[in-house]
């Protein structure tokens, strides 16, 4: 079935697939904000988390702090970089993972495979939604972190610098993972049921939830396959303070290697999306 | 006239074959769904096919429109074959699928803005909206329409291209009697402008009012084709009078009804009672032919059976004739 899916190479067709990805951004995220159920569990839940663990510890008095009391941070601020890099993976793996198998199910990719919409511009769209709704996420995130919770933000611009490039990158990394993953549930029933498990597995093990240091090494190698940890690795060098360094697993923040893993499963999430999507499932 | 006989063509050029399909088969591992389907569609005609569920209309109508891969045999649309349709054959074909299930959370107006940006030279989307009769509804989120609202949705999408083919897979699926006269009336305006269609249909009427040609399908196998007045054959058309005589129904066949009927007048010493003139409609035509294709199955995907056959008996006075 090459029919339907390979894309089509005309000439001149470079700016039509670039306009129709723009115009499909735009209808992508008007359907994604109409979906109450999908923003409040994808978009929301980040925040929430942070506020329930902010508020769960916030008796439990400061982390990492020196023995006459300074240098510590609240719990709020450590778990920042962590809900940061979680909404990342949500915004594209859970929910285009889910998404686009219901899109599957219900026809409306079927009708977009016998329109003459370029898959490229479909992903464009859906990669687009994903980033300006991440974004807006993490804002919201930051906003409430700083204001909320009172946690102090990074001053500098080399942070900034590198919060960008790291959340760039891991939100494009997910997002091609999530268009891939996609592919794997055999019904849009059945989307959640394959997609959620993997998410949630991957923030436990990855230093969102649990403190990446205290797990046992053999585990920190296990989640060193996979993004998230990098992900969240890579928030922290921006978030904590440069003592908490000490407790990576190489004793600093290896940017150099979340970029590389970052951009290994950026690579092989889009050779999957090119040589295993879809308009419709297979005939047999 | 029925059977494993090749289907007759007409003549016509190949270059006026917007359609042209030879001996299409498809067969699911051990399942086949189509045994060898053949047949043409020229240039701005109107072409249905007709068939019981389960007959392999839209086995045919998925192939020809890339969505499934046939399994032998040769398919041109348009010129080209589907399996390499690329975007630029697409965007001279305008499909409606069988009804789906979509969300529906943009409105009508802005799923048809959307849509017309994929065409090169679409149709004014108010024009679209118009046509299809949701004026009023052209800011009601499509998920909050009904399933006939809906129905015009998909077909205003499928017309918002200004397709030189139109794919109708049972478009008026749901329609009210109304809704689907000025369905009609739309796909008239289609045809007028030039356009050529391919119709899938459970209503022989509309099959009847659209189309120029059909064929029935039964079975994965076309069991007839030709124009729709002459469907079945000249005797499948043959006028029924029927009357009642000492309480008994009497039936006769006959060419020159108004003869019989003379005839009975006469012989009665007045009116016949219980007097019909039945001119048999392409309902009743399409299943004759489908309750008595020899290829197995009357079809609604179980084997034939006395009930099925029963059925038949009382919607068409054809299947009783038969016997």
């Amino acid at each position: 079935m090459s029919v339907t899916t390979s894309p089509a190479r005309t000439t001149n067709a470079l700016p039509r697939t670039l306009r129709l990805g723009v115009s499909r951004i735009g209808y992508e995220l008007k359907v994604y904000f109409r979906q109450g159920d999908s923003v409040f569990f994808s978009f929301l839940f980040p925040i929430l988390m942070l506020a329930v663990f902010a508020v769960a510890f916030s008796s439990a008095g400061n982390l990492g702090e020196n023995p006459d009391g300074s240098g510590g941070i609240s719990f709020a601020a450590y778990y920042l970089p962590g809900m940061l890099a979680a909404g990342m993976l949500l915004s594209g793996v859970q929910n285009l993972g889910v998404d686009i198998a219901g899109e599957k199910g219900d026809g409306t990719l079927k009708r977009l495979g016998g329109s003459p919409l370029p898959v490229v511009s479909y992903f464009i769209g859906k990669i687009g939604m994903v980033m300006v709704s991440a974004v807006f996420q993490a804002i919201l995130l930051l906003v409430i972190a700083r204001f909320g919770f009172n946690v102090a933000l990074p001053g500098d611009l080399d942070k900034w610098m590198t919060f960008a490039w790291v959340f760039l990158l891991g939100v494009i990394t997910s997002c091609v993972l999530g268009i891939a993953l996609s592919a794997v549930p055999r019904s849009s029933r059945s989307a959640t049921a394959v997609v959620i498990p993997i998410v949630v597995l991957l923030q436990f093990i990855s230093g969102v939830y649990l403190q990446f240091s205290m797990l046992p090494g053999w585990l920190q190698n296990f989640a060193g396959i996979f993004p998230l940890k990098w992900m969240a690795q890579g928030m922290r060098a921006v978030f904590l303070p440069e003592s908490f360094a000490a407790v990576e697993q190489t004793g600093d923040w290896n940017l150099g290697w979340v970029a590389i893993i970052l951009g290994i499963w950026f690579v092989v999430g889009l050779l999957l999306c090119r040589y295993t999507f879809r308009w419709i499932r297979e005939d047999t | 006239m029925l059977g494993h006989s090749l289907p007759h063509h007409g003549r016509m050029s190949e270059t006026d074959a917007v359609v042209r399909v030879r001996d299409l088969r498809k067969t699911y591992g051990t399942f086949t769904a189509l045994h060898g389907v053949s047949f043409d569609i020229v240039r701005g005609e109107t072409f249905a096919l007709l068939g019981p569920n389960g007959a392999g209309k839209s086995t045919t109508i998925e192939i020809l429109e890339g969505f499934r891969d046939r399994t032998s045999g040769q398919a041109r649309v348009l010129g080209i074959d589907p399996r390499r349709g690329g975007i630029e054959w697409k965007a001279r074909l305008g499909i409606v699928l069988q009804s789906t299930g979509e969300s529906g959370n943009v409105t009508v107006l802005e799923q048809l803005t959307h849509f017309a940006g994929y065409y090169a030279n679409p149709r004014a989307v108010g024009e679209v909206i118009d046509a299809v009769g949701l004026t009023d509804k052209a800011k009601t989120r499509i998920g909050k329409l009904s399933g006939g609202q809906r129905r015009r949705v998909d077909v205003a999408l499928g017309i918002i291209g200004r397709p030189e083919l139109l794919f109708l897979d049972e478009p008026t699926t749901g329609f009210d009697p109304e809704a689907r006269r000025q369905f009609w009336g739309l796909i008239d305006n289609l045809k007028n402008e030039g356009a050529t269609i391919l119709l899938t249909t459970h209503y022989l009427d509309e099959a009847a009012n659209l189309a120029g040609r059909a064929a029935v399908i039964n079975n994965g196998r076309i069991i007839d084709i030709g124009k729709i007045d002459e469907l079945g054959g000249a005797e499948a058309r043959t006028p029924l009078v029927r009357w009642r005589e000492q309480g008994r129904l009497r039936e006769e066949r006959t060419a020159e009804p108004a003869g019989v009927v003379a005839r009975l007048y006469a012989e009665h010493g007045g009116e016949p009672d219980g007097l019909e003139i039945i001119r048999p409609s392409l309902e009743d035509i399409y299943l004759k032919l489908v309750s008595t294709d020899a290829s197995g199955a009357v079809g609604f995907g179980e084997p034939t059976s006395p009930a099925v056959e029963s059925v038949i008996g009382v919607v068409s006075p054809e299947a009783g004739i038969r016997s």
